[in-house]
């Protein structure tokens, strides 16, 4: 029963309910795929599979005693990023080498609280900092889609990588990803998937790796927009273990999947286009506002002047937080250590052999732009910077935008080892319509919305106002319904 | 601004990371261009602007001053390279 793993969440919560199979075949049946793909693929770092049939099977006890809950055997996918009871949580970093939680992050907890099985742990850029998922102690992911008639191994977009691999290649109903700057959006619209960033706040940082704090915000990856409706649900939450988690009820986002957009004000900000961008990006765009008028939605020409410096600014924030949240990994309390003539010299060479490069790299820019002398002029700037960018978003917002429709990415999926070899910055443009929405704490989702001319899927992102995810996912499902839905070939 | 290498290995320091002269000379270059590309904030006129402290902007929660969890030194030290007794174990810093 292989087509099990073809079903969305949607579909399988109905097929659950009316016994056509059992949480455990259901369970079974992507285990068994995850064995046949993930040599080729590399999406999952460890699978739980013992785990996963029990849960599966804890589930199937549930139904038949009429108690299930709203993702009652649902089999998920979780970005190493997160912490699980026992089992490997290693943010695909070497430093955290052996790392096995005794306790599960408050997001996980829901998801089991809520019913899901856990598969096993994704695959990710090291802590995070990557937007290729090459940067990995444990190896890049391969997306499942190839250019039409090649054979070479592309990458899956980062740092979820591990995540939206695994869902665009049915090795998971659906995944938790996180996004700093764009990592839950970007390797989304790399992989035919859909990702949904949440407002800061909505979802609860407690027991995720911590990258840069004021930016962080955990979603999920799925294969629909109502599958990432049902997901997000579950995932938010109100959290007093964070105290940046708001006091604001979670609403049922899947009563908003398929409400009318007629009469919405779509706001289209020119700053999105940008030099060098692909036609195929640019007709792309176009196709979304066509689609928007079709729906009855009123498209208004806006401005977000600040945008261009949105990432520049985000290379500075993103980094200072990160140098001090990496602090903690000093071969002392957990993971690695490499012995030293004192503790300075074991905590240089632990440091030294545990993270990698671009990690380091960004431990190094924080460092310095946080160091005496230079705390003015880069950071306080940037975070003066961030406000002006805010402000923006506040100024559209305030006159009447109910949703900003751009690209997700400035291209569609790229080769293994083809970016940022000698310019890291190349690498760090992949952001460059993802970082806006973290900058500012909004809500952004990516929706695939087409092919380009090698049969590459390309997504459009919607960003909306603070808390209301319900409007994204409302105007997310007219592009769904235009576009249709994006399954790689399978050739793994 | 730029760095040059001594600078490179100061940083280093500061952020305990032990780098080799090559990876010095290799981070000078690639932290040069990330520094090089950040200057464009300069352009912008952020006088009068507050720098932003909150994205979202929320009073701070705050929770009644009750012991609530504890009892778990076991589940502590569970991860450490190196215990005893429930404590950590670091080479000796002092003589």
């Amino acid at each position: 029963m292989s087509d099990l793993t073809g079903l969305t969440i949607a579909a399988i919560r109905e097929g659950l309910a009316k016994r056509d199979f059992s949480a455990l075949e259901l369970t079974d049946a992507y285990l068994e795929a995850i064995d046949a793909a993930n040599p080729l693929l590399n999406a999952y770092v460890v699978v739980t599979a013992d785990k996963a049939r029990d849960m599966a099977r804890a589930s199937d006890q549930r139904i038949a005693s009429g108690e299930a809950r709203v993702l009652e055997g649902v089999p998920l996918g979780i970005k190493d990023l997160f912490c699980t009871k026992g089992v490997h949580s290693q943010a695909g970093s070497h430093i955290l080498d052996g790392f096995e939680p005794t306790y599960d992050s408050t997001i996980t907890q829901n998801l089991w609280d809520d019913g899901a099985v856990m598969l096993g742990k994704l695959n990710m850029d090291e802590f995070a900092m990557g937007s290729s998922n090459e940067t990995s102690y444990y190896g890049p992911v391969v997306n499942p889609w190839r250019k039409r008639g090649g054979n070479a191994d592309l990458v899956p977009g980062g740092s979820s990588g591990g995540s939206a691999s695994a869902v665009a290649a049915m090795l998971c109903a659906g995944a938790t990803a996180t996004d700093t700057g764009g990592s839950i959006r970007q390797p989304a619209a790399f992989t035919g998937t859909v990702g949904i960033k949440p407002t800061y706040g909505r979802c609860s940082r407690w027991g995720i790796v911590a990258f840069a704090s004021s930016l962080d915000q955990a979603g999920p990856i799925a294969r629909t927009v109502r599958d990432a409706a049902i997901l997000l649900r579950s995932m938010a939450s109100v959290d007093p273990k964070d105290t940046t988690s708001a006091d604001i009820e979670v609403p049922d986002y899947e009563m908003a999947v398929g409400e009318s957009v007629r009469g919405m004000k779509i706001g289209v900000p020119k700053e999105y286009r940008m030099d060098g961008m692909p036609d195929e990006i640019e007709m792309l765009w176009q196709q979304g506002i066509e689609w928007y008028r079709a729906a009855g939605a009123e498209i208004v020409d806006i401005s977000l002047p600040h945008t261009k410096y949105a990432l520049p600014a985000y290379y500075i924030v993103g980094p200072a937080e990160a140098s001090s949240n990496l602090a903690r990994y000093d071969g002392v309390r957990y993971g690695l250590r490499v012995a030293g003539d004192d503790i300075i010299d074991m905590y240089e060479k632990t440091r030294a052999a545990g993270f990698g490069k671009e990690v380091k790299r960004r431990v190094l820019i924080g460092t310095y732009v946080l160091s005496a002398g230079y705390y003015d002029a880069y950071y306080v700037r940037a975070q003066k910077v961030r406000t002006l960018i805010k402000r923006d978003f506040e100024e559209v917002f305030d006159s009447g935008i109910d949703a900003i429709l751009t690209p997700a990415t400035p291209s569609a999926a790229f080769g293994i080892g083809e970016k940022g070899g000698a310019d890291p910055v190349e690498m760090y443009l992949n952001d460059i319509f993802t970082v806006t929405a973290n900058m500012s704490g909004l809500p952004g989702i990516a929706v695939p919305a087409g092919q380009d001319a090698d049969g590459l899927p390309m997504a459009l992102q919607l960003i909306g106002r603070p808390f209301d995810e319900a409007t994204l996912f409302r105007a997310g499902q007219v592009i769904e319904d235009a576009a249709g839905f994006f399954t790689p070939p399978r050739w793994w | 601004m730029s760095v040059d290498k001594d600078t490179v290995k100061h940083v280093a320091h500061l952020a305990r990371i032990k780098v080799s002269d090559a990876e010095a000379d290799a981070l000078r270059g690639e932290l040069n261009t990330i520094l090089g590309w950040v200057e464009q904030l300069n352009e912008v006129d952020v006088d009068g602007v507050e720098p932003m402290t909150s994205v979202i902007p929320m009073a701070m929660k705050k929770r009644a001053d009750d012991v609530t969890d504890g009892g778990k030194a076991a589940d502590i030290v569970s991860n450490a390279p190196a215990t005893e007794d429930h404590y950590f174990l670091v080479p000796k810093v002092v003589e």
